[in-house]
């Protein structure tokens, strides 16, 4: 403030301190020290223990299982939050208020209470199982609790409402009348839905993307209790190596690879949500 | 309409009946067996009863996890409320250089995986020598809670005019009753949307609140989580069913206040 030049700091500012100051020195801070704590040892920087763990051909497997059943289940929710974002957007009155209800209100219900009934469905003598039975698409029990597939329906299940609210949310505002334009001028209508309605999605599609495969990378309730312990993804072999295991230095570690994993996510899609920007 | 459109239409309007079904499932399913009379979980159940709900009060620990988890997340977005309308304020009224930086930076812990943020802070609080559970618990939760303030308060507040505010000191209110007459009552919507997030994001918080829970103090659902792997009896679904009620409640009231639609505001 000695500077004359200087404008003088607009008093208002100081309003922004005590939050910026709180999350520095309760989150900032700590998260920064995890990260030293890899990359620094008893006798200064070292990679051994990020080496050591990408030299374990296990934790390459944990890896691979955390990035497939992420992207399976962004997928999935893409699929079907596509098309029931533009429902929620065409619909009005009950059918509205019956669209949005069964989207906001799996939002305001834990994880722990939607993975436990999820336990329940996928039960070799559970609800899906006897449904199936029922309408001759299966012709004995199945089991789909701790299996894959059973992981990735109930993961899909809890972030599918991460997946239609951004898409919604700039579906609502779309210009009808850009499509009638483009239906005057002759284009058929997957042209249209390509070039005009696709392109104006693409910011709200990419926003859901990275919520979901974020939390997807993260979960640790919903494996935990719908595959078991035979299958490990990261943050579950974080939360393994802290609470049983007793083991930090590994917990550290895996810790430090999911951290650089979702910050890379985050950092590539808010550059790629710029490029569309520009481009639009 | 074309046929093409036609069919599309028919495949949104299907695909979406699928994702109502779908998102409703668990809940329809816990309400119905936590109201069946058997110990197993057939879908109908061969009688009604409500011997799981009368099982709840002899359950050990829920009351005690109940009470944390409300203490903790009512206090936690009470915090959070306050700071994060008071930053907001800076970062829309304030002319100062990384204005965006700051708020992509209180929103991140949303984005950042909350195993990761729990060992950090588990850490970081040993070094500083914070090793009360219930403390621990609520200066970790305002973390969990801030993004939620500082994301719906500050996209109201970035909608908001400004000159009303001296338009109503003209009028001859004094600055705090501008404030309390023109401001408050705009942002309140913003105050109960991002309240009521922000307060079940922090009830239902799992994955930093076991870092910091012991074996005498522990929030509901860890105390849950621990019961579905000792016991998985109907007692769990009619614990799930009460906070499933508690969550339409809170919707309804949301809905009469705001409207659903500004609940679904993203």
């Amino acid at each position: 403030m000695t500077a004359p030049t200087r404008e003088p700091l607009d008093p208002v500012t100081w309003l922004a301190l005590p939050a910026v100051a709180y999350l520095v020195v309760v989150y900032a801070l700590p998260l920064l020290l995890l990260l030293a704590h890899a990359v620094i040892g008893p006798e200064g920087f070292t990679l051994a223990p990020l080496a050591a763990f990408f030299a374990d051909p296990f934790n390459w497997q944990v890896i691979a299982n955390t990035l497939r059943i992420a992207v399976l289940v962004t997928l999935v929710c893409l699929v079907i939050g596509y098309p029931t974002a533009f429902a929620l957007a065409w619909s009005a009155g009950w059918t509205q208020v019956i669209l949005l209800a069964a989207i906001v209100l799996p939002l305001s219900v834990g994880v722990v209470v939607k993975a436990f009934a999820w336990q329940i469905v996928l039960r070799r003598d559970g609800v899906l199982s006897s449904a199936m039975m029922k309408l001759g698409l299966w012709d004995e029990p199945l089991r789909l609790l701790f299996t894959e597939t059973g992981l990735v329906l109930g993961a899909a299940n809890v972030f599918l409402p991460f997946m239609i609210l951004p898409i919604y949310s700039v579906v609502k505002l779309i210009d009808p009348r850009l499509n009638e334009a483009g239906a005057t001028l002759g284009a058929t209508p997957a042209y249209r839905f390509r070039r005009v309605v696709l392109p104006l999605t693409l910011p709200g599609v990419v926003t859901g993307v990275v919520f979901v495969f974020s939390l997807s990378i993260a979960m640790y309730v919903i494996p935990s209790l719908l595959i078991g312990d035979r299958f490990q993804t990261l943050a579950t072999l974080i939360g393994r190596s802290f609470l049983f295991m007793r083991n930090e230095q590994l917990g550290s570690t895996t810790a430090t690879v999911l951290l650089v994993l979702a910050v890379a996510v985050v950092v590539g899609s808010g550059v790629l949500a710029r490029r569309l920007g520009r481009s639009a | 309409m074309t046929r093409a459109e036609q069919s599309a239409t028919v495949a949104v309007w299907a695909i979406a009946s699928i994702a109502v079904i779908f998102l409703l499932t668990p809940l329809v399913v816990t309400v119905a067996v936590s109201f069946g009379s058997s110990a197993i979980f057939t879908l109908p159940p061969p009688d009604w009863s409500l011997r799981w709900y009368a099982r709840l009060a002899a359950t050990r620990g829920l009351l005690p996890a109940l009470i944390t988890s409300v203490e903790i997340a009512a206090l936690s977005t009470l915090v959070a409320l306050v700071l994060g309308t008071l930053c907001s304020i800076a970062l829309v009224r304030g002319q100062f250089p990384g204005r965006e930086a700051i708020s992509t930076f209180l929103v991140s812990p949303l984005m950042l995986p909350g195993l990761v943020i729990g060992i950090a802070m588990l850490q970081g609080f040993r070094a500083v020598g914070l090793r009360e559970v219930w403390t621990s618990l609520l200066v970790a939760h305002v973390v969990i809670t801030m993004p939620f303030v500082v994301r719906t308060v500050f996209g109201a507040l970035s909608l908001f005019d400004f000159s009303l505010i001296d338009a109503a000191r003209t009028l001859g209110c004094s600055y705090l009753a501008a404030l309390r007459k023109v401001l408050a009552p705009a942002l309140a919507p913003a105050f109960l949307t991002s309240g009521m997030f922000a307060f079940l994001a922090s009830m239902d918080n799992y994955p930093i609140s076991i870092f910091f829970t012991d074996a005498w103090t522990k929030t509901l659902p860890i105390q849950m989580l621990q019961y579905v792997e000792e016991s998985p009896d109907p007692t769990i679904a009619a614990i799930s069913t009460g906070l499933i009620l508690l969550a339409v409640a809170a919707l309804f009231i949301g809905d009469r206040l705001v409207g659903l639609r500004r609940l679904a505001d993203f």
